[in-house]
């Protein structure tokens, strides 16, 4: 298979902190442009439906609201609720533990499956068991996880991380997911072509076997309710709904913010859930299940509460609300930097412009003690142009542009820590003495038209040092010959 | 009226054309303008950079310049720049609050309710679309990021440009995705800003427009960078410079694109 080589090409030491900075990982995706063209076909086909069907609905904005109100309650009342959710599911039959970070929540997940005496698993798509790397985990235990979402299921074959939250192979088009099929599928039918029908024929027979078989599955949770302790999934295939009811044991890892405090909620997600992230009305499969119930599905439910970082974001007043996120993915397929550099130059499991704020508060990136020049998260949040898009695109109204530059003055903090100030420290504190004082500044600007030296004509073109980049696309004009404020003082001097 | 210009950082030092069209426009409406020479930054840069400490006495010393429009000294403040304007509006009083300055929070506060961008003012304040203006060239409008989601401008600038004698407007395809400037953001991800401003500019070439404008000057230098080293011939120009443009008093683009300057005579 030469053309299908996994992405990022070297297996990930971290499932949220892979390696390079965002400059310099964006640098490696900006040059696939295979995949570039992959992303932007299927970012603008998302993007378009979630704008057509989020129109249509007169109260979207009322939901929006409604949607960011609830988790602003989760998170005041989360110590609460989440005592609420773990006796209502425990009054249900089901077994709740809590897991402060990935070991923990791994070594939980192996002990229940070992228990079972199982080694093989199924999984539905999951986010959290992504952010822990349950199934690598698993893998060294000598159990083998099967993803049996398709999109993931493309990843986990060819080797790759997921570049998405929702399609975890949207960097991926259809002949290179026939070839991964073709190659690494053991049960792949001779003479696969790329047509999507087939494709997902394939993928259909290669699981069907596995949902027979297994005797444990591996979910997360869009959500749980803590008046009730039931559980959901929302997802599009219906191969949860497998995972959900086949297997004897089914065990649930889910993020402790993921929770609403009454059933009446569910109504809000349920609308802004599959609107904002598959731009469809209702997601095609919606599953809910409380405890467990003699005869009808699995009948034995753990519940993994995973903290893994979450009260350290919780603590911080403006950082907190990436807490509120329900994973639609929404931010990414509006994003412009995601949409060019794609999800791995993020080096997380969240990518994007969630990731972007998630990731850094997630390790504790920029507090105090942490040395972020040596960490590849602290670039995160400046890998944006602050443009505010997905922001306005936001189910629960994420303030991202505001927890974006919250955090890029932890990151700055972090960094004055050092003993020696960085170039961009010294030329901010020089601007600053500058820009507070209108007569510091006039001198600076008539000093700027200085820099005509340095054009040929009224444009400079390719410059050294911190403008290279800058200047290897674009010209930069020549300084005034005059400042404003020189113009005003002769125009003043003029109208007298 | 009495309005007050924050001409904003960029414009004095790079783009001066700006602010004195911003000037030449509203004189030539009957109104007076001020120029309060306290001025020098809305503290946006530091803001967005991180340093948001240093960004303090920056934002003090904004509040300072324009605080008088609280006495009444002055009717409105005007920029023209919707970045800047949203800076004054969404993060002075943000950054004054992080150091606990009360003071200066309400102050922002209160200073940022008379400011108003370019657009804001002739349509809201002065009640104007038509201003008189002449502008025979094929235009495209790119709404900056900044105007169009911490101002909403809204589609104000369009019905500027609409009422202009002599234009020939054409829509902008993608029109609302971001040109790829972002203040430091070019200069700390260059490559993938690159790429950004590649895409808006093939979006603008497209167009067959002369001239491409915008209520930011920082934008508009991005893009009419990336459109002079192509050589494509399309030059920019801001709003205001448009809408100060007149018969009598036409149009001279300040910053000629590649392929036109060659013809120069």
């Amino acid at each position: 298979m030469p053309n299908v080589r996994p992405q990022p090409a070297h297996a990930p030491a971290h499932p949220l902190r892979w390696g390079e900075p965002f400059p310099e990982a964006a640098h490696e995706t900006l040059a696939n442009g295979q995949m570039r063209r992959n992303l932007a076909h299927a970012t603008r086909t998302i993007r378009d439906k979630r704008l057509r069907v989020t129109a249509e609905l007169p109260d979207w904005e009322a939901l929006r609201d409604a949607g960011a109100a609830i988790k602003h309650q989760v998170m005041s009342e989360l110590p609460a609720l989440l005592v609420e959710l773990e006796r209502n599911v425990t009054a249900r039959g089901g077994h709740v533990h809590w897991a402060r970070d990935a070991e923990e929540a791994n070594r939980i997940v192996t002990d229940l499956v070992r228990a079972k005496g199982a080694d093989e698993v199924v999984k539905v798509k999951s986010m959290a068991t992504q952010e822990i790397g349950l199934n690598e985990h698993l893998e060294a235990e000598g159990i083998t996880a099967t993803e049996t979402d398709l999109a993931e299921l493309i990843v986990q074959l060819a080797g790759d991380m997921p570049s998405h939250v929702l399609v975890p192979a949207i960097h991926r088009n259809r002949e290179e997911i026939r070839e991964i099929f073709a190659g690494r599928m053991a049960d792949a039918p001779a003479g696969l072509t790329g047509e999507p029908r087939e494709l997902a024929m394939a993928a259909r027979a290669h699981l069907r076997a596995k949902f027979l078989t297994a005797k444990v599955a591996i979910s997360g949770a869009n959500l749980a309710v803590a008046e009730t302790g039931t559980v959901a999934v929302f997802e599009s295939e219906g191969n949860g709904r497998m995972c959900l009811t086949l297997p004897e044991t089914l065990v649930t890892v889910m993020g402790i913010e993921k929770l609403v405090p009454t059933f009446r909620d569910v109504e809000v997600f349920a609308q802004l859930l599959p609107r904002s992230s598959t731009g469809e009305r209702m997601n095609p499969y919606t599953t809910l299940w409380t405890g467990v119930t003699p005869g009808d599905g699995p009948q034995e439910f753990h519940l993994v509460l995973l903290d893994n970082g979450r009260t350290k974001a919780l603590a911080d007043e403006v950082g907190r609300q990436a807490l509120h996120c329900i994973r639609c993915s929404a931010c990414m397929n509006v994003c412009p930097v995601y949409e060019h550099t794609g999800g791995h130059a993020y080096g997380s499991v969240y990518p994007g412009p969630i990731g972007a704020i998630l990731t850094p508060q997630l390790l504790g990136t920029g507090t105090k003690g942490s040395l972020p020049h040596h960490d590849a998260t602290a670039s995160l949040p400046f890998a944006s142009s602050l443009c505010g898009a997905c922001y306005e695109a936001c189910p629960v109204k994420i303030d991202i542009p505001t927890a974006l530059v919250h955090l890029r003055g932890r990151m700055v903090e972090a960094e004055q820590r050092r003993p020696l100030p960085t170039g961009w420290a010294t030329a901010m504190r020089s601007a600053a003495a500058v820009m507070t004082s209108g007569s510091r500044f006039a001198v600076a600007a008539r000093a700027a038209g200085l820099g005509r030296v340095a054009a040929r004509g009224e444009r400079i073109g390719r410059l050294p040092g911190p403008l290279a980049g800058w200047t290897s696309v674009r010209d930069v004009p020549a300084p005034p010959r005059q400042s404003f404020r020189q113009w005003w003082s002769q125009h003043e001097s003029e109208e007298r | 009226m009495r309005i007050a210009l924050f001409a904003t950082c960029i414009a004095e030092t790079m783009f001066p054309q700006a602010p004195v069209a911003t000037v030449r426009l509203l004189e030539r409406l009957g109104h007076e303008v001020l120029f309060p020479p306290g001025q020098a930054c809305c503290g946006q840069m530091h803001t967005n950079t991180g340093y948001l400490d240093q960004a303090v006495p920056v934002v003090r010393n904004h509040v300072a310049a324009f605080a008088p429009v609280l006495d009444g000294e002055w009717d409105a403040i005007v920029a023209p720049s919707g970045s800047c304007v949203g800076s004054v509006r969404h993060q002075q009083a943000m950054v004054a609050d992080r150091v606990g300055d009360r003071g200066l929070a309400r102050d922002a506060a209160a200073v940022a309710e008379h400011t108003y961008e370019l657009s804001e003012l002739l349509v809201d304040v002065l009640g104007l679309t038509d201003v008189g203006a002449h502008f025979p060239h094929r235009v495209t409008y790119h709404p900056t990021c900044h105007s169009l989601r911490m101002v909403h401008v809204g589609d104000r600038p369009l019905r500027l440009l609409r009422a202009v004698d002599g234009i020939d407007l054409v829509d902008l395809p993608e029109a609302e995705s971001c040109c790829g400037f972002g203040g430091t953001f070019a200069l700390k991800n260059a490559e993938t800003s690159a790429a950004m401003v590649g895409e808006k500019v093939r979006n603008v070439i497209s167009t067959g427009a002369e001239v491409l404008t915008a209520g930011d000057y920082s934008c508009l230098m991005n893009m009419g960078g990336r459109l002079s080293r192509h050589g494509t011939g399309v030059t920019v120009a801001h709003l205001a410079e448009i809408l100060a443009s007149t018969r009598e008093a036409p149009w001279e683009p300040a910053f000629l694109p590649r392929s036109a300057q060659a013809v120069k005579p």
